[in-house]
């Protein structure tokens, strides 16, 4: 292994490094939770479907030797648990952020009970583009490793932002989101588009899952999860329903996330919890700052139970 | 949906009266109830797919749960820190805010507990354990008190913010306990110094429950007077519905969302100097239990209603008790327990969709045939 | 595990019918006669009993006790250090008629462990890792432990000879003595191949928050760290991401040589059959249980990975050297001069702990050449 001393230089690479490798689940989640929002559901459970996509895609991948087939199948599982949650919500009077909640543990809990088996074998990584060879030192090399999901994940983040704005579809999730009654005198059904939308969620969602278990930090046990799925659906909210902004918010999480570990390799030694929680306090302060009375929920769907 | 339901008007006019009221009040237990059994019918198809027994499972959940006067107090022991888990969500509920955060007010209100007992060591224990109430719960109620207050003047969403100052208070937790608050004889569990014996909450005579159980029940029931039939809980259940309209009707929505917060994560608060009196017996990294997360479900599950919340707690309690007694005995691994959750609560929240749509329920419906 | 399914069903039917449960009437049943014949003994972990790390190192040497004759294992995973673990070992004693209990996760033994020790005087607790007073603790309990520091003072010595920036790293969970002990033994043993090698430790804050260990790992190794070792619950994710970032590794609890074939070194592991096997024995013949057992590498509570490629002619001689030393016991990875990373003296010169010092167990220092800080 070759080595250059980088010093304190470290701490700035290790924030880009950590925003590109823990961003990812965190990109994914929130798009998939947005384009749920903006049709007017909420799904609190995609932590649940996080932790079995992550599952799911271990055990393919080890069962079939390719990681691919392992996402394949995590976001179609994903697709199966949203789709249930959509279509469980269209009943009168069933409060979605109460199914996502029972949801949580339902999907953790398959994921714990099938994935005994696959904690011990090792399953093939999700590929990784060397975007660093540009560099000579090693440390930048390896935080340039880009692994595919993450540039597929910002360019969803901009495909949605674009689409949401200039496609048919777009606006049909918008339309249905902001008002039941408007979407139904154009014509349309909301509980099928949020049952959809629920199911793309899902999908993506577990996607993340999969990232998770298939190349950062790239195996699967039952702690693969911090809790990313939560976290993620709130970064939502942060980013107010805006697919680049929850790119961002990703990439900011990521970052800030790997401030404690940094400063700690270099002998910044004390206190390092409330390093680690230095993801928390960032969003929370931006929050504070950027939001006042009035044009806070800008961008919030008329329909979403949590912001009514 | 609707035919199901018999109609019962060939009873007799003098009946009616105690039937309507029956009717009326059986719709909030039955649905439950049947829900409870279809969840129950489902986790056992589960688990018969598994080649495992069925019946020995229900036989083995009433045992661990229920059976015995051993497992009640085991369940009892297990749902007493989720009423004041629970309050911290359902309180804010009414006034139409999702609160997810009470853990973080439970862990502070702990440390806060603690700090104080170890401080006024020498001091009367009446005293101590009263100022540690309070202390906990003035820790968690400025906790989830804050959060209202940025909803309210800085319009920060509460379920964000919440969420947010949770994972806060947990990494203040953890840097005091292994930081300034450390007791150096806790060796490889940081936590502060022990309280003293006299400063310790015992267990409610003839039980083996500690008082936590009471003080949940006395808060549940102090919450639902408050709701139901004061003032402010009109005016709380007004401003939930509609904040302008409450502002037309000159209520102070402001002090009132900052009051409710406040309140809820009082109760959380004083769950987590429960947990540091009546278990603990220090402050240390287990308050990070996850009641706070419990909580929401056990909120949502009671549908908001603080009495409510006491059955449902029970019956979550119920099944974490005899999770153990699955795992030992049918060889099964600890996540069963949340898959039968997961059925159970999905199930039980599904079946709200029922709620108004049996005539049987419904005696004004009756007469019509 | 058919054998125990069938047991337990027939139990269950046998209960129904009298319409008492079984394992309430053995439990009430004095000690001796519950030991008689069979013992059910109850194992406790706090996380998930498969996790490559420490539950599943703990469950491997419960697994072994299931094979004797007679010995019912009872075991229950995920059990928080709340009072969910006092009614978890009530559950076990009043319900499986559990007549010794191996609460596994130090933070189960105060107050959680002492209390029910109090309240069922004739059943056995024995504890990993508390540290057992005569006089101040009950009889019925006691506490085991192994020196693994030992296993990561020889790790250290693998690292040392491995190293070629002379950097080395340490990703910890919490600064309590069990972690201490061994982020010093571990510096110690590669000081003992060149003393100008410095360990830079990261602590993740929690026992098992993968991303957290991964990010550490790759910390570690942007600053030149070419060998790494860990103390976490699981090291299975710090391992497999030195050895992808191509750093040597040096394993932990359990042997995680497969997970990174050419970049292991060696490892420190336990070995809990043997200490569990013998307090059952004991049980079964009747004897008494100690109360405070210890023991290292020579007793065999504690062992060591087999080589990999990384491990030169060099390192093996002074690995095998220094084994040959601890096995002969007495052996002092901590002895004087000696002082901590702030400059204070921990051990005078000519003082010396050997592994036995009880003193060792309330550690709360980092030695000179540790980078990293205590909280």
């Amino acid at each position: 292994m070759e080595s250059t001393d980088i010093g304190l230089w470290g701490v700035p690479l290790a924030i880009l490094g950590g925003a590109i490798r823990v961003s990812t689940p965190f990109i994914f989640v929130s798009l998939g939770e947005t384009i749920t929002e903006r049709s007017g559901r909420i799904n609190l459970g995609l932590e649940g479907i996080l932790v079995f996509g992550a599952m799911t895609a271990y055990a393919v991948a080890v069962m079939t030797g390719s990681p691919w087939l392992g996402v394949l199948a995590a976001s179609a599982t994903g697709a199966a648990f949203g789709l249930f949650h959509g279509w469980i919500c269209k009943f009168p009077k069933v409060n979605d952020i109460a199914i996502g909640i029972a949801l949580m543990l339902f999907g953790s809990g398959l994921a714990f009970f099938f994935g005994k088996p696959f904690i011990q074998p090792s399953a093939p990584d999700l590929p990784a583009i060397p975007l660093g060879g540009w560099s000579n030192i090693p440390q930048v090399q390896a935080a340039l490793n880009i692994n595919v999901l993450f540039i597929i994940g910002a360019a969803l983040a901009v495909f949605l932002w674009w689409a949401f704005k200039n496609t048919r579809a777009g606006l049909i999730v918008r339309v249905v989101g902001d008002s039941s009654d408007a979407a139904r005198a154009m014509g349309l059904n909301p509980d099928t588009v949020r049952l959809l939308s629920t199911g793309v969620g899902g999908a993506l969602a577990a996607i993340g899952g999969a990232y998770l278990s298939l190349y950062y930090p790239g195996s699967w046990s039952e702690g693969v999860s911090s809790g990313q799925g939560l976290m993620a659906v709130a970064l939502v909210i942060f980013a107010r329903w805006n697919p680049l902004g929850c790119f961002a918010a990703a990439l900011l999480f990521g970052g800030a996330g790997a401030l404690g570990p940094a400063l700690q390799s270099v002998g910044v030694t004390q206190g390092y919890y409330l390093f680690y929680a230095a993801p928390y306090i960032l969003t929370l302060v931006i929050m504070i700052m950027t939001s006042s009375p009035g044009r806070s929920l800008a961008g919030a769907p008329g329909e979403l139970s949590i912001t009514k | 949906m609707t035919d199901i339901a018999a109609t019962p008007s060939a009873l007799s006019p003098k009946l009616s009266p105690a039937l309507e009221w029956v009717a009326r009040r059986a719709e909030g237990f039955v649905i439950p109830v049947a829900a409870i059994i279809v969840g129950m019918a489902i986790f056992s198809v589960f688990v018969a797919l598994l080649g495992k027994s069925p019946a020995q499972l229900f036989d083995l959940m009433w045992r661990g749960g229920f059976g015995s006067w051993f497992s009640i107090q085991n369940t009892l022991s297990r749902a007493a820190p989720l009423l004041l888990a629970a309050l911290c969500v359902a309180l804010p509920a009414r006034l139409g805010l999702v609160v997810i955060g009470g853990e973080g007010a439970i862990v502070l209100g702990g440390v806060a507990a603690a700090a104080i007992g170890v401080w006024l060591d020498g001091a009367p224990s009446f005293l101590v354990i009263l100022l540690m109430g309070a202390g906990g719960m003035v820790a968690g109620g400025i906790w989830i008190g804050a959060v209202g207050a940025l909803r309210h003047y800085r319009a920060v969403n509460e379920t964000i913010s919440s969420l947010l100052m949770a994972y806060i208070a947990i990494a203040l937790m953890n840097q005091l306990v292994e930081g300034p608050l450390r007791d150096p004889a806790s060796l490889n569990k940081p936590s502060t110094h022990p309280l003293a014996e006299a400063y310790r909450i015992g267990s409610i005579p003839g039980m083996d429950v500690h008082w936590g159980l009471v003080v949940g029940i006395v808060a549940c029931i102090v919450s639902w007077i408050l709701i139901e039939k004061t003032r402010w809980g009109f005016a709380a259940r007004i401003a939930g519905g509609n904040v302008r309209a409450a502002q037309v009707q000159g209520l102070a929505v402001g002090p009132l969302i900052v009051g409710f917060c406040a309140l809820a994560g009082a109760f959380a608060g004083l769950a987590g100097m429960i947990e540091v009196a009546a278990v603990q017996g220090n402050a240390n990294g287990s308050l990070v239990a996850g009641y706070g997360y419990a909580g929401i479900l056990v909120a949502f599950l009671a549908r908001q209603n603080p009495l409510a919340i006491i059955p449902v707690a029970v019956l979550l309690g119920g099944i974490d008790a005899s999770g153990g007694l699955i795992q030992r005995r049918m060889d099964m691994p600890d996540a069963t327990v949340l898959v039968l959750q997961g059925v159970l609560f999905i199930v039980i929240l599904f079946s709200e969709t029922f709620y108004g749509r049996f005539r049987i329920f419904n005696p004004d419906l009756w007469k019509r045939g | 595990m058919t054998d125990r399914f069938v047991l337990t069903r027939r139990q269950l039917l046998k209960t129904s019918a009298a319409g008492a449960a079984i394992g309430a009437a053995t439990s009430i049943l004095p000690f001796s006669a519950a030991r008689a014949a069979s013992a059910t003994v109850g194992f406790i972990y706090v996380g998930p009993k498969d996790d490559y790390g420490y539950n599943q190192a703990h469950a491997e040497g419960a697994a072994v006790l299931k094979a004797m004759d007679g010995i019912t294992v009872v075991e229950e995973e995920n059990v928080p250090e709340t009072v969910d673990v006092q009614k978890t070992m009530e559950s076990m004693i009043n319900l499986d008629g559990a007549s010794l209990v191996f609460p596994t996760s130090f933070g189960y033994f105060d107050p959680h462990m002492l209390a029910m020790a109090a309240k069922f005087p004739d059943v056995q607790f024995r504890h990993c890792g508390g540290m057992w007073t005569e006089g101040k603790h009950p009889m019925n309990t006691g506490s085991y432990f192994g020196y693994i520091g030992q296993g990561q003072y020889l790790n250290g010595i693998a690292a040392g000879h491995a190293t070629k920036t002379k950097k080395i790293g340490f990703v910890a969970a919490k600064p309590i003595p069990q972690v201490l002990i061994n982020i010093n033994s571990f510096l110690l043993g590669a000081r003992s191949v060149d003393p100008t090698i410095t360990c830079q430790v990261i602590f993740t804050g929690e026992w098992s928050l993968a991303v957290k260990e991964a990010e550490a790992t790759n910390a570690l190794v942007d600053q030149s760290v070419d060998v790494i070792t860990c103390h976490v619950d699981s090291p299975k994710v710090v391992v497999e991401t030195a050895a992808g970032r191509g750093a040597f590794v040096c394993g932990y609890h359990a042997n995680q040589s497969p997970l990174a074939p050419e970049k292991y070194l060696t490892g420190a592991e336990w070995n809990w059959a043997n200490v569990y096997k013998m307090y059952v024995d004991k049980l079964v013949a009747g004897e008494p249980l100690p109360n405070f057992t210890r023991g290292g590498l020579a007793d065999g509570f504690v062992k060591m990975s087999p080589f990999g490629p990384g491990m030169s002619e060099a390192a093996r001689t002074q690995f095998d050297a220094t084994l040959a030393e601890i096995m002969k016991g007495g052996f002092s990875v901590f002895k004087g001069p000696l002082k901590n990373n702030k400059g204070d003296v921990v051990a005078a010169d000519g003082q010396a702990f050997p592994e036995t010092a009880v003193e060792l167990e309330s550690m709360d220092y980092l030695v000179e050449g540790v980078v990293g800080s205590t909280s």
